[in-house]
């Protein structure tokens, strides 16, 4: 697998870091309760087939990534900053 | 038809002829008392707790494959009861003494062999968290021997005891941890169960699960509605999916994890050697060939094949520690997808709908929890309340933050186990 990164172009696997669905980077306000702070942390969808998720390009730019991807095919479909 | 020396000897002598199925093939009921989803290797101990200790036998297992095709065929075999914390301890230890009695009880040889476990460490600090660690299974009843450098060079001659990265200061060992042949546990299971009444249902895919007023009332199938006071969920790897037919969302992410197997090769490794250090442990099948495995490839994946970067990870990691395998040939690998929970610890429990139970979340090591497991879940199911051994494996630990079970330590994350 191959990712192509939007600064660097693309880039072998191993330069980047998976940290997991892309729901991280919607964290929830601290006083929205329990259930809510539940679902960001832990409840998953993980789908089989398309998925987004979050990947930091740890031995290159650096920059935070959202990967839209296939899990059954692997299949990378497209990467763009976070930040955007 | 029970298995015996006479009866090879007979069988052998008159052409084979006389061997029978072992398990039927039956068409589903329109109704079961119990609705099994899931015919791998905990689908089928299930059941077959469920009517051995418990007498239910109106019962049917529901494969949406074969029965074997799933995990229970596609994992390193490794049976083994050396975990730490309390929850995992107790269950283990419960599921080892299961598989201690497994072939008797089965009346199936499923070649479980305790041929030593050896984890290595290579440090003082990783020697004091051994050492710990073996005192854990020791008070929990089992057994564990923390072994030199020179104690361990009389079991692994063969280890290079001299990397300049890694030196091996010792192991230890857990001398009832061993191998068995994962397709004659779920063989013997499926037979097991099928003969005590258990419809075992083939080529049965479950398309929905039917809740009305808070309580299941049975599952739709690929080969019709088949209703069900209780329905069990027991298909790691796709638990997510399958929950989500009930309207839940599980606290699982589906990861892939590699293993690999040589070319047959005359006895060499007579333990199963984990070295953590390389992620990288390995045994000897058999057959002769060499069965090793890695850690997870690290991103979500239901492609249960692998990329290239942890397999070199893997062959590095065996150069390093045993370069004397270099020569053997890699027959296979394949990617198994693991039920990765936050803690990296199973769940065993009831869901918020009556009737609904569910066992999932075995990240990457459900094939020696197969005996514990079913044991667990055929005592939740009947008796709607959880079996000692597993009582922690709560699903509500996440969201409360009570009775994590982290035996890495790094903390009830999706992406750190």
């Amino acid at each position: 697998m191959r990712l192509r990164c939007p600064l660097c172009g693309e880039r072998d696997i191993r330069e980047f870091s998976y940290t997991g669905a892309a729901v991280l980077a919607h964290r929830p306000a601290p006083d929205s309760g329990e259930a809510a702070w539940d679902d960001y942390v832990h409840l998953r969808e993980n789908p089989a087939g398309e998925t987004r998720d979050l990947w930091y390009h740890v031995s290159g730019c650096g920059a935070w990534l959202v990967v839209t991807r296939d899990t059954v095919s692997h299949a990378v479909h497209t990467v763009e900053l976070a930040a955007q | 038809m029970r298995y015996s020396a006479l009866r090879i000897l007979k069988e052998g002598l008159t052409g084979n002829r006389g061997w029978k199925p072992v398990w039927r093939d039956p068409a589903p009921k329109s109704e079961y008392d119990i609705v099994i989803i899931g015919g791998g290797g905990h689908g089928l101990s299930t059941a077959y707790y469920l009517a051995k200790e418990h007498g239910l036998t109106n019962v049917a297992v529901l494969e949406k494959g074969y029965i074997g095709g799933g995990n229970v065929g596609r994992n390193t075999t490794i049976v083994r009861a050396n975990y730490f914390l309390p929850g995992n301890s107790e269950f283990y230890s419960h599921s080892l003494k299961l598989w201690e009695g497994l072939e008797t009880d089965l009346n199936y040889n499923v070649m479980h062999s305790q041929r030593g476990l050896i984890n290595l460490f290579h440090s003082d600090g990783q020697r004091d968290a051994f050492a710990r660690r073996g005192n854990a299974m020791i008070n929990r009843g089992d057994d564990a021997v923390l072994l030199d450098r020179e104690g361990v060079r009389k079991h692994l001659p063969y280890l290079d005891f001299d990397n300049v990265r890694f030196p091996i200061y010792g192991g230890l060992l857990h001398p009832r941890g061993g191998t068995a042949r994962h397709d004659a546990v779920a063989w013997g299971y499926a037979r097991g169960a099928d003969g005590r009444g258990v419809d075992l249902v083939q080529n049965c895919e479950v398309t929905g699960i039917d809740v009305n007023g808070g309580k299941v009332q049975g599952v739709r199938t690929s080969r019709g509605v088949i209703r069900a006071k209780k329905v069990g969920i027991v298909v790691a790897g796709r638990s997510g999916q399958v929950a989500a037919m009930a309207g839940m969302r599980l606290p699982i992410e589906s990861h892939i994890l590699q293993a690999f197997v040589t070319e047959g090769l005359k006895p060499v490794i007579d333990h199963v050697v984990s070295f953590g250090m390389g992620h990288f442990y390995i045994s000897q099948s058999d057959k002769g060939g060499l069965v090793f495995g890695g850690d997870l490839d690290f991103y979500a994946s239901y492609a249960a094949r692998g990329n290239l970067p942890m397999k070199e990870h893997v062959m590095e990691a065996a150069m390093t520690l045993m370069p004397v395998i270099g020569k053997a040939k890699v027959l296979r690998s394949w990617g198994g997808i693991m039920d990765m929970t936050p803690d990296g610890s199973p769940i065993i429990d009831r869901t918020g709908i009556d009737g609904l139970y569910i066992d999932c979340g075995w990240c990457y090591g459900g094939f020696k929890a197969v005996p514990g497991s079913g044991f667990a879940f055929a005592h939740l199911i009947a008796q709607d309340g959880p079996h000692a051994s597993a009582a922690k494996f709560r699903l509500d630990r996440f969201r409360t933050g009570r009775g994590l079970m982290d035996e890495e330590g790094t903390g009830a994350q999706h992406n750190l186990h």
